[in-house]
């Protein structure tokens, strides 16, 4: 229970083509996360799955079942809203209760499911307080909650976290894998950080522009890019892109590589595979220091050093890439393999 | 307004506000109180001195009296059920996204600026009139006799009227409540299974809650103090009169300024009561 697999899926707003024909497969108890720029079509993509919006051609399955024309409510489906979107003018208990009262549930069901989810999210001591009087972490969880008790076969989430600070970021981060590790419920996740998609997914769908660029476990984007955009967009800091003459000594057109997979030494001659620059800002993380090295020929260059390396603002450095690890892309962006 | 400076200058800054507003208030108010206890009929000798409570014991024991009270009570009451229920639908069909909404809204507000007594004459004569009026053919058409509405349908009348003039305003405030709510809470109680009608109880007529408060308190203000739709059209006649109609009746038709201001006490007295309990019953919701 929790399969559901997009068929040709195409949505249109007038003229505005927002997703084009795709094609996608979600397995039961994957993990799976949206991530794209801004405007390319992944909360749209997560509400067409929903019902919230009705595709323009092709077709949604759910466990085997065509259900492009069901409705959002009968889809086995729950979401939780970027504003949470909790109902003020109830209680957290009532707010929870409410998909399952919509249910006509009995009364002591209710309770008791009600119960059993605060539990879970440790809401017990809120379930008589508004959503107004509760922290943004709690709102968060009380959204959760509220998708719980339902039993569905897959949770949806729209950037959930978006709202609140980094801190508690990282923490309700940790609490919905562990949410996913204890319930093994599909669920598909929207989000614009590239961090938030690695940490927490089986399989990311890197959108841009309503396409679907790559499909695949964190580390294989990671290590395996298929394109120039997705290469660029997963990993922090990014990668390396560099093009022109230096791309053309490696047989492409424009060449990849992490800051992780250069060593980097003070002095030192240029040569084919030795690359000079001078170190501009450095960004001192305590284990890790980024350096922005200034070259001539390649342009600006970040490079992973040791927390103490000795390197100061304009010293002259020779930088060394791994070629076991260089990303080659050919004219249309796409990698050599 | 944290320091002990500031405060002091706010003070003294609301001072002249505060004065003027208390001045305007107070010195009709306590004149009113003055003429309410004297004998003063303007035509008839001019103020003959202190009569006591006499006054207030003849406004009560008129046999005018409780029923301008109930037709009050029976306007005021029609008119804001009337309202808050046509307003919410109003404002829930004008929300709809459709062709030409800016004008269609426009024309709905219009009739808050028709002036009380314009509309009240455009009603007397384009709808009610029993021999040429709208009303009056479309009877005719269906070859039912033509109601004499200000004479048979009086009370109906009046609130048809005076609801016209005020479901703008009932709209309006409604409309933008509406307009307010997130569209998130509407997808999610979709999605947790809500129908059209479970949304509308659930979750769209709790956030009106604070509008239509303000809506029912504003209005109340107004329509017991309803005059011109009633000077124009009935005149008084046919259980239309209210309160401040009687008032009227006393101090200009009876030339007794002296009875007349002790039923202005009444009205003070009376729009207290239904304020407090207004208050009481509604004002919760204005809390955040």
């Amino acid at each position: 229970m929790g399969s559901i697999t997009l068929k040709k899926v195409t949505k249109s707003f007038g003229s505005v083509d927002v997703i084009h024909p795709l094609d996608l497969t979600i397995d039961d108890g994957e993990f799976v996360v949206f991530v794209g720029p801004s405007g390319c079509g992944k909360s749209t993509l997560l509400r067409l799955i929903a019902g919230l919006e009705d595709v323009t051609s092709g077709h949604i399955e759910i466990n085997g079942k065509d259900a492009t024309d069901i409705p959002p409510a009968k889809r086995g489906l729950a979401m939780v809203f970027q504003s949470y979107a909790l109902y003020p003018h109830m209680t957290v208990r009532k707010n929870i209760a409410f998909p399952l009262k919509m249910a006509r549930l009995p009364k002591s069901e209710v309770d008791s499911k009600v119960e059993d989810a605060a539990r879970i999210l440790n809401l017990t001591d809120y379930l008589d307080r508004r959503p107004g009087q509760l922290s943004g972490g709690q709102r968060q969880r009380v959204a959760i909650g509220r998708s719980i008790v339902r039993e569905p076969d897959a949770f949806l989430f729209d950037e959930p976290l978006s709202n609140l600070d980094a801190a508690l970021r990282g923490n309700m981060r940790l609490e919905i894998a562990e949410l996913h590790q204890s319930l093994k419920t599909t669920m598909i996740y929207v989000t614009h950080d590239q961090v938030e998609a690695m940490t927490l997914a089986n399989k990311i769908v890197v959108l841009q522009n309503g396409v679907i660029e790559q499909v695949g476990s964190p580390l294989e984007l990671y290590s395996n890019p298929a394109n120039i955009f997705v290469a660029g967009f997963i990993g922090s800091p990014r990668m390396n892109l560099i093009s022109g003459k230096r791309a053309h000594e490696h047989k492409a057109e424009t060449i990849g590589i992490r800051p992780e997979h250069m060593s980097i030494v003070k002095g030192g001659k240029a040569s084919k595979s030795k690359w000079q620059g001078t170190v501009g800002i450095s960004e001192h993380l305590g284990s890790d220091t980024f350096i922005r090295v200034e070259t001539d020929d390649l342009g600006a260059i970040v490079v992973r050093a040791p927390g103490d390396v000795g390197l100061k603002f304009g010293d002259k450095v020779t930088m060394t890439p791994d070629l076991s690890h260089l990303h080659r892309f050919d004219e249309a962006g796409l990698a050599i393999k | 307004m944290a320091t002990q400076n500031s405060r002091s200058a706010a003070r003294f800054m609301l001072a002249p506000a505060v004065v003027l507003l208390l001045g305007w208030m107070l010195v009709p108010l306590t004149m009113t109180l003055w003429f309410s206890f004297r004998k003063y009929l303007p035509l008839r000798g001019g103020d003959m001195g202190w009569v006591g409570f006499d006054n207030y014991v003849r406004f009560v024991s008129s046999s005018s009296f409780w029923p301008s009270i109930q037709t009050t009570l029976i306007i005021v009451g029609s008119v804001l059920i009337i309202t808050v229920i046509l307003g919410i639908l109003l404002a829930l069909l004008l929300d709809q996204p459709m062709w030409g909404q800016g004008v269609v809204r426009i024309l709905v507000i219009a009739p808050f600026f028709v002036m009380p007594t314009v509309s009240a004459l455009v009603w007397k004569n384009m709808f009610m009139d029993p021999v040429n009026g709208l009303f009056a053919h479309l009877w005719k058409f269906f070859g039912l006799t033509p109601i004499e509405w200000l004479s048979q349908a009086s009370l109906p009348s009046l609130v048809m009227i005076v609801s016209w003039q005020w479901l703008p305003f009932a709209t309006l405030i409604l409309l933008t409540a509406i307009q307010s709510l997130n569209s998130e809470q509407l997808e999610a109680a979709e999605m947790d299974g809500a129908a059209v009608v479970s949304r509308f109880f659930h979750i769209i007529l709790p956030h009106l809650a604070r509008a239509i408060t303000i809506v029912v308190l504003i209005q109340t203000i107004f329509l017991l103090s309803v005059f011109a739709e009633i000077f124009v059209t009935t005149g008084g006649a046919f259980g239309s009169k209210t309160l401040s109609y009687l008032i009227f009746q006393r101090v200009l038709e009876s030339q007794n300024i002296g009875l007349g201001s002790a039923g202005g006490i009444y009205a003070v007295i009376l729009a207290n009561i239904i304020a407090i309990m207004l208050m009481r019953v509604v004002g919760k919701n204005l809390d955040a």
